[in-house]
């Protein structure tokens, strides 16, 4: 089945590529039939992915649905368990979770977007040809990365190594309550992995707006340079708002990659269930998906539901800020 | 000619089995009982598989190891899947024993019914397992010395209400030493863990005035840092200088250890200071079932030498199986693993204690009790 489903995806990410119809007219027929067939297919793979996520969310409600629907006193006590008796119920549990993976997803977001937009901006506007193929590459091959190398760089090198420097900000700047101190040591905190997690997503946003900048059309840089603009004038007329809404679908995508990250987190964050903002004291925040990870291997069947409606919870959040994003784009595009 | 070939195969069988209970008779010559099960295993083949804590992972392979030597015919095999998972396979069926650091509860018991052929499931200590108070602490631990504790102090840093290391509470029970003026980072585990359980059954025991939690396998505050796995513990604790965490023994090469309070005196960990609480502990008898030997860890214990954060590891039986050869496994299985030279590849091993000479008797009463015809 499984093998299957793939083979087919194969074949349909071939048949959706553009095909040039044939202009013989001897060939009109037989292309008429290769026309329907590729049309057929490709409405096969859009209904397929449509199927994939609803199997995802059948499984999620399925399996989730002991946890939420069971024995109140059981699940109260499987959720006490996890918590060493801090929370004793599934509706404490889940909110401080659901905090610690919007936050640290959209800090990673916050630092990696302005600097993938450079990037992407410098590759496809100033950098000469040469470094061009360079960067491209050291991109691609920061992408490919697994995250579990991320992960242990982090928190065996990262973690000791920028203690002096958390400890500095702290220092000065410890009036503002997000970095209020004292600094962590080891910094095994929410600021040290939202920095890992914006390395990781950074050349998923960086590829994606480097390729929508390169498809500006010519005609509009040059009118605008016509007019006497500067080159920033022109990024900022012509490049940036032709790609806002590629733009936003990049960091979306980004977005999606920190709210899920799990190996990273599970290595380097001391996890904590609070409403906090302090982001270099450790033990503050937790995110579900590292959540479900660390709890797994010793949960037995009702915990594996509790963890599976956490599961659905991130679910439902992803979604809900996929079509916020969606809708944001379409109303500033109209 | 057809009838010799079969012959042949059975007389070179018994031939090689012969040879094999002699050599496990000379290998065992120090220990009677031993040697009287060696002989009766030697014949044991077939494939036998367990599951379950992961912490007795290294002991279990220097025991594989060992067992060639008592049945060189019988392959065994041990996921290291977690305690919880390795009774929930072992319930099922699907193993033959399993191991875990905690003993089982009275509905685990119950639902061995179904999977013994007779009789319920009964535990067995296999070793107990030390559990270190270390720490990283520039001048002291790289110095080489222990901190003096006592379990309130141990407590009252773990509960976060000591937060330097020149702390009047901690400075008073070392005058010798010279403690920095430094913030304590407490490390914990994040995972589900039996250590931690231990751990804090013994702060709640020994000092119950400090430490007013819940008993827990999760780590039960917010009190410094937490980290996945005794790997995450042990690595955190050497990644900055001030940290204070628990460990097993065997894995805290190289850092400081707290020397307990134990009667009047502080005692250093060490495998022997581990046994010795053990000896002075009482088997629990009001537990459900039969066989069953579930040590009530002492941890106020008075006696001389003794340290008394300790986790004892069992292992989990049928006194009757479906299948004859698992019971002669088993049998066969648990007498190595208990007896002096199992033990002593455990130790070498996995850096554990040995069981005390006070429960050996118990426990080899015990495994007799396993029916084999």
């Amino acid at each position: 089945m499984p093998g299957n489903d793939l083979q087919r995806a194969a074949v349909d990410e071939v048949a959706v590529a553009p095909i040039p119809k044939g202009t013989d007219p001897g060939e009109a027929r037989r292309g008429r039939a290769a026309d329907r067939i590729f049309a057929g297919l490709a409405y096969g793979s859009g209904l397929l992915i449509l199927a994939v996520l609803a199997a995802v969310a059948v499984f999620l409600l399925l399996r989730a649905w002991p946890a939420v629907g069971g024995p109140p006193d059981a699940v109260d006590a499987v959720v006490s368990s996890f918590t060493g008796g801090r929370f004793a119920s599934l509706w404490g549990y889940v909110p401080p979770l659901l905090f610690g993976s919007v936050l640290v997803a959209a800090l990673a977001l916050a630092l990696a977007f302005f600097v993938s937009l450079g990037i992407a901006v410098f590759i496809s506007q100033y950098a000469p040809r040469r470094l061009v193929g360079a960067l491209n590459t050291i991109i691609d091959l920061l992408a490919a990365i697994p995250s579990v190398v991320y992960g242990l760089w982090g928190g065996l090198v990262l973690v000791p190594a920028i203690y002096p420097f958390w400890n500095w900000i702290a220092g000065h700047f410890g009036w503002i309550p997000l970095f209020a101190g004292p600094a962590a040591n080891p910094s095994r905190t929410v600021a040290t992995v939202a920095l890992v997690l914006a390395v990781m997503i950074l050349p998923i946003i960086t590829s994606m707006t480097r390729d929508i900048f390169l498809q500006t059309p010519k005609l509009l840089e040059e009118a605008a340079l016509g007019l006497g603009a500067t080159q920033w004038e022109t990024i900022r007329l012509a490049v940036l708002p032709f790609g806002r809404s590629g733009i936003v679908s990049a960091s979306m995508l980004g977005l999606g990659r920190a709210l899920g990250e799990t190996m990273a987190v599970l290595m380097i964050l001391s996890p904590g269930l609070k409403y906090s903002f302090h982001l270099l004291q450790a033990s503050q925040s937790q995110t579900i998906a590292a959540n479900i990870a660390a709890q797994y291997p010793e949960a037995n069947g009702l915990g594996v539901s509790v963890l599976i409606a956490t599961g659905l919870v991130l679910f439902a959040i992803t979604f809900a800020v996929n079509y916020a994003a969606r809708r944001l784009t379409g109303k500033a595009a109209s | 000619m057809h009838n010799q070939i079969p012959m042949r195969a059975t007389a070179a069988v018994c031939a090689a089995a012969l040879l094999a209970s002699l050599a496990a008779c000379g290998d065992n010559t120090a220990s009677g009982a031993s040697t009287a099960q060696a002989a009766g295993a030697a014949a044991l083949g077939g494939e036998y598989a367990g599951a379950g804590a992961s912490s007795q992972q290294s002991a279990v392979e220097a025991w594989i190891e060992g067992f060639r030597g008592v049945a060189p015919n019988a392959t065994v095999a041990y996921n290291p899947s977690g305690s919880g998972a390795g009774v929930s396979a072992f319930l099922t069926g699907s193993t033959v024993w399993a191991g875990s650091d905690k003993a089982l509860s009275d509905d685990e018991v119950a639902q061995s019914k179904s999977v013994c052929a007779s009789g319920t499931a009964f535990d067995v200590p296999v070793y107990i397992s030390p559990i270190a108070v270390a720490f990283n602490l520039e001048g002291v631990s790289d110095a080489g010395r222990h901190v003096n504790m006592d379990a309130a102090t141990i407590a009252d840093v773990f509960a976060g209400r000591i937060t330097r290391w020149n702390d009047e509470r901690i400075a008073s029970q070392n005058p010798d030493l010279d403690l920095p003026d430094l913030a304590i980072t407490v490390v914990h585990r994040s995972d589900k863990s039996g250590t931690t359980l231990n751990f804090v059954s013994y702060l709640k025991d020994a000092a119950p005035d400090m430490w007013d939690y819940e008993l827990s396998e999760n780590w039960p505050n917010e009190v410094g840092q937490g980290a996945k796995g005794t790997s995450g513990v042990v690595s955190t604790i050497r990644q900055a200088n001030g940290t204070i965490g628990y460990a097993d023994f065997s894995q805290v090469a190289g850092l400081g250890t707290v020397a307990v309070k134990v009667g009047d005196a502080y005692t250093p960990i060490s495998a022997e200071a581990g046994s010795k609480v053990i000896a002075d502990s009482q088997i629990d008898a009001s537990v459900e079932g039969d066989n069953r030997i579930v040590v009530t860890i002492n941890h106020t214990t008075k006696a001389a030498g003794a340290y008394p954060i300790v986790l004892v590891s069992y292992d989990i039986v049928c006194p009757a199986y479906k299948d004859p050869q698992d019971a002669r496994f088993a049998k066969a299985w648990l007498g190595y693993v208990t007896s002096a030279e199992g033990q002593q590849a455990a130790q070498a091993a996995a850096g554990v204690a040995p069981l005390p000479e006070t429960l050996t008797g118990r426990i080899t009463a015990s495994i007799d009790q396993i029916k084999v015809d």
